[in-house]
């Protein structure tokens, strides 16, 4: 589960610091998210600035756009918009749309897409234990940390828990076909819930022993040279470049 | 010099369940011991309070001559690196994100650090033949590789004092094996919680049984295994067809 999003491939985005990337894809985001929404041709811009990464990065564009469809919810209300919108209306194949409608469906669609696009593929060049240690770095609190850190270890021992108890209760006859049936889940929710507090508490014990005080000890201290911000700056800067371009004209 | 000594240790839950009922336990140093009894007999609770995790009734315990004092923190520090315990579930003891980060985990919170760091990492990984495994998530181990790192994670602290809980539970008869030659070697004293009454045979020469908070029998453990009124008065019984006065030893 850890590494569903992760992609081996051995290329210069997969070889740049963890921290790096993340700070890369943050500015970019926020670039994308502040441009004017009618500056239609800054976003193509953008685009192609995520399609050079995804080259570079050996992420092929069917494993993204895959993975793009986490968007659709989105994408769905982006499509009620023109016809739910107020103000100047346009005429379109017999439909009457709102002109405002029109531009937020846009604006949704455009930025999501985007931002959806650049975290899969910062997901897909780092694995997520690399993310954590990029967060770390960025001096993200370590409480923030911390529980990922956990989460990402003890998130398959859960879900094998999980689907031991699912299987138990299938050999037991159970079909759950009916909403009615939801109870015997319900309560196996109820029971991991409570798997997961009592490891918990073991755990810790099993911490303390080993000399725990409350503070995890670094893990390591190697940060990313300059060159390699640098490098990864080149996303950020190109972006804000169509920005301020655009911006101009 | 002793390695352990427990004295009069008395406990009970805070809901007033009387655990312990007066513990005396004396380990010399290099002595490996096994620590017998049936469920519920207290034989975790003990372990707990090896390293001061469980305290608060009346009795002493000394590792190797410094006193358990839960309020001296500092004390309490240096008693953990001493008294290294490997947990049932090897789950909860590896909860880092690879092998050798786990590993460095105690170490680590010693103040340990850099390639005295890495040298201990390496050093424990390679007592437990796990060194090519060091870049592993745990959770992709087997059962027996993970409770063999969790042996790892422990040595790493070089404790002076190694208690496992249970350590044949849920391995299979070749991890089970491959452990014993593992533990057969090492340096250290050893207590060893086991349900596992050949296995105690195999590595401990001298056993005790625990049973309703109190140590009932403390000698051989042979002797013990062949005393079969005592085994069966505290719920303790020889897998099918063992017979411990005819085990050949290699």
């Amino acid at each position: 589960m850890g590494g569903a999003l992760f992609l081996e491939r051995v290329s210069p985005v997969h070889r740049l610091a963890p921290e790096v990337k993340i700070a890369a894809v943050l500015l970019f985001t926020i670039i994308v998210v502040i441009t004017p929404r009618t500056e239609f041709w800054a976003f193509g811009g953008y685009a192609l600035l995520l399609a050079i990464v995804a080259v570079a990065a050996r992420v092929p564009a069917l494993w993204l756009a895959k993975r793009a469809t986490i968007e659709l919810p989105f994408v769905l209300l982006a499509i009620a918009l023109p016809f739910a919108g107020q103000g100047e209306r346009v005429d379109w194949l017999g439909l009457s749309l709102s002109l405002d409608g029109i531009h937020g469906a846009w604006n949704i669609f455009a930025k999501g897409t985007l931002g959806v696009v650049a975290s899969l593929l910062l997901a897909a060049t780092t694995t997520m234990r690399d993310l954590i240690l990029g967060l770390d770095r960025l001096r993200c609190p370590a409480v923030f940390t911390q529980i990922a850190t956990f989460m990402l270890r003890y998130l398959d021992v859960l879900a094998d828990d999980a689907r031991r108890m699912r299987i138990a209760r299938l050999a037991r006859g159970y079909d759950p076909r009916f909403l009615w049936q939801v109870k015997a889940f319900a309560v196996s929710v109820g029971a991991l819930f409570l798997r997961a507090y009592e490891r918990g508490e073991r755990v810790y014990l099993a911490m303390v022993s080993r000399g725990y005080t409350g503070r995890l000890p670094r893990t390591s201290e190697n940060r990313a040279p300059m060159s390699q911000w640098v490098t990864a700056a080149a996303l950020p800067v190109a972006t804000a470049g169509i920005a301020l371009i655009a911006g101009l004209g | 010099m002793t390695a352990l000594r427990v004295e009069g240790l008395h406990f009970a839950y805070p809901d007033g369940t009387p655990v312990l009922h007066g513990i005396d336990l004396t380990l010399a140093p290099g002595e490996r011991v096994a620590l017998l009894g049936p469920n519920g007999a207290g034989k975790t609770t003990l372990v707990l309070h090896l390293n001061g995790i469980l305290h608060g009734g009346p009795g002493t315990i000394d590792v190797a001559g410094a006193r358990v004092d839960p309020a001296d923190r500092a004390a309490l520090a240096e008693i953990r690196r001493r008294v290294g315990i490997v947990f049932q579930d090897p789950d909860d003891q590896l909860f880092m994100p690879t092998v050798a980060e786990d590993v460095a985990f105690g170490p680590q919170n010693l103040g340990v650090r850099g390639a005295l760091l890495e040298e201990r990492v390496d050093e424990a990984l390679a007592a437990v033949g796990m060194s090519e495994h060091r870049d592993q998530v745990p959770h992709h181990l087997s059962f027996g590789q993970r409770r063999r790192v969790a042996v790892a994670t422990v040595l790493a602290m070089r404790p002076e004092i190694l208690v496992l809980d249970e350590p044949s539970s849920n391995l299979d008869p070749a991890s089970r094996r491959e452990l014993a030659e593992i533990l057969e070697p090492l340096p250290v004293t050893v207590l060893m919680v086991t349900h596992d009454l050949p296995y105690a045979l195999q590595l401990c020469p001298r056993a005790v049984i625990l049973d309703a908070g109190r140590i009932v029998a403390d000698g051989p453990t042979t002797d013990l295994l062949a005393d079969e009124p005592l085994l069966h008065a505290h719920r303790l019984e020889l897998p099918y067809g063992f017979n411990p006065a005819t085990v050949s030893r290699p």
